[in-house]
């Protein structure tokens, strides 16, 4: 069966929940698909100070709860259905969620991004077993155990500092010899006697067979390889896009990323891209929201037929 | 809101391991955002696979034997038992339509 939707929007973080919101706002039959529960990678943040609004800060868990709210308030609706197929041209732009097979005028893309893995020996095996990409999660188990932490923006250095309230040690494993994080986090991060720092280094090896038991690493500088007797290795050493479904469809950046105008409209006229999965400088819930606003407008704008297809 | 069942180290032996029913437990804590995307799916499982399947939940902060036991270092963790035996486990926050492709397995 098949039904002509104005704007399907995929993916339920900042981005996604903004463009549906001005779009339910505007009448438009919109739906949005998210895979989990909505929120996006902002529910592994344990606490947002830098998102305009909230002086003391908010927990992500509540601000994309608001979101939601106020996104469902206006009469978005949200699907908790998995997309495994998306054909996307001019003329024709359909969606397959699960079972249904559903057709859309405009489509806004804002399926963000996950983190990347090391691509190391013992990675592949110790997922779940030591190693994590949610440090908000996984960080009480390592009570007054020493862990490392993988990386030098801003998400590795505040998780290193959420995890010192658990854990004996971090050590802040970083390739270059100084951060890249914000400084005011940097700052904090100085003062916190449970991090050390280990400059230009990399990971090479992830110790053990059930669990972890140690990291072997490697000074970029020096050359010398050193071990670590960690039992977490947290790793957060940026993104890649949840660009499988439009990647042959789509026209994308050296890293994958989805290309747009300023308007957030990609190489396919009436398709729009939002928040992480795009190519621009920088990703934060401030950015995706305006990007998730621009998006929704222009593709009402697209529905009025009084967008150009090419600025 | 939720009336998913909740146990404990005191009574996981008598309601999964020894069940009648193959089991579901998701291994979640408050703190945990990931877990939040993964509980109302859960729920809904619980609901569709009544009589069927025993879903539970455990906090990993009140409960820290069977956590222990079953090595869990990552939450969200759903582990599926059958007969007494882990049948599958699921490490961090997965879509529905995987979860309960895991589950029917179990039927």
């Amino acid at each position: 069966m098949t039904n002509m939707y104005d704007v399907i929007i995929l993916g339920g973080g900042p981005a996604g929940l903004t463009a549906g919101l001005y779009n339910a706002r505007a009448r438009l039959k919109v739906v949005l698909y998210e895979r989990l529960a909505p929120g996006g990678q902002v529910l592994t943040t344990d606490w947002v100070e830098n998102y305009p609004g909230f002086p003391e800060g908010v927990s992500g868990f509540e601000l994309m709860d608001r979101m939601k709210n106020q996104a469902e308030k206006f009469g978005l609706e949200i699907r908790n259905d998995e997309i495994v197929r998306l054909d996307l041209s001019e003329s024709r732009k359909i969606i397959f969620a699960g079972d249904d097979q559903i057709e859309t005028r405009a489509v806004i893309i804002a399926c963000g991004a996950t983190w990347k893995r090391l691509g190391i020996e013992g990675e592949e095996r110790l997922i779940g077993k030591g190693i994590s990409f949610c440090a908000t999660c996984d960080g009480p188990f390592y009570r007054d155990q020493e862990v490392a932490v993988i990386g030098g923006g801003d998400t590795a250095v505040e998780e290193a500092i959420f995890l010192t309230r658990f854990v004996g040690k971090v050590y802040l494993v970083h390739r270059r010899d100084k951060l890249r994080a914000t400084k005011v986090i940097q700052e904090r991060a100085m003062a916190e006697e449970k991090i050390d720092f280990v400059w230009d280094t990399i990971p090479m090896r992830v110790l053990g067979e059930a669990g972890v038991e140690g990291i072997e690493l490697r000074n970029l500088k020096t050359g010398v390889i050193s071990r670590k007797a960690v039992k977490g290795v947290f790793v957060f050493i940026g993104t890649a896009p949840n660009t499988n479904l439009v990647k042959e469809q789509l026209k994308l950046d050296q890293s994958g990323f989805i290309v747009t105008d300023e308007r957030m409209q990609t190489s396919v006229p009436g398709v729009f891209a939002a928040g992480d999965v795009r190519s621009k400088l920088f990703r934060q819930i401030s950015t995706a929201v305006g990007e998730g606003a621009t998006a929704s407008y222009a593709a009402e704008k697209y529905l009025e037929g009084q967008l150009a297809a090419h600025q | 809101m939720s009336d998913i069942m909740q146990v404990t180290d005191e009574n996981f032996d008598t309601e999964i391991m020894k069940s009648n029913l193959p089991a579901l437990v998701d291994f979640w804590a408050e703190w945990c955002g990931p877990c939040r995307m993964v509980g109302p799916v859960v729920e809904e499982l619980s609901k569709a696979y009544e009589g069927k399947v025993k879903v539970a939940k455990m906090d990993v902060d009140k409960n820290r034997q069977t956590p222990a036991k079953f090595g869990i270092r990552n939450i969200p963790t759903l582990i599926f038992f059958k007969g007494g035996e882990v049948a599958q486990t699921i490490i961090g926050a997965q879509p529905k339509t995987y979860i309960e492709g895991e589950l029917k397995k179990l039927l």
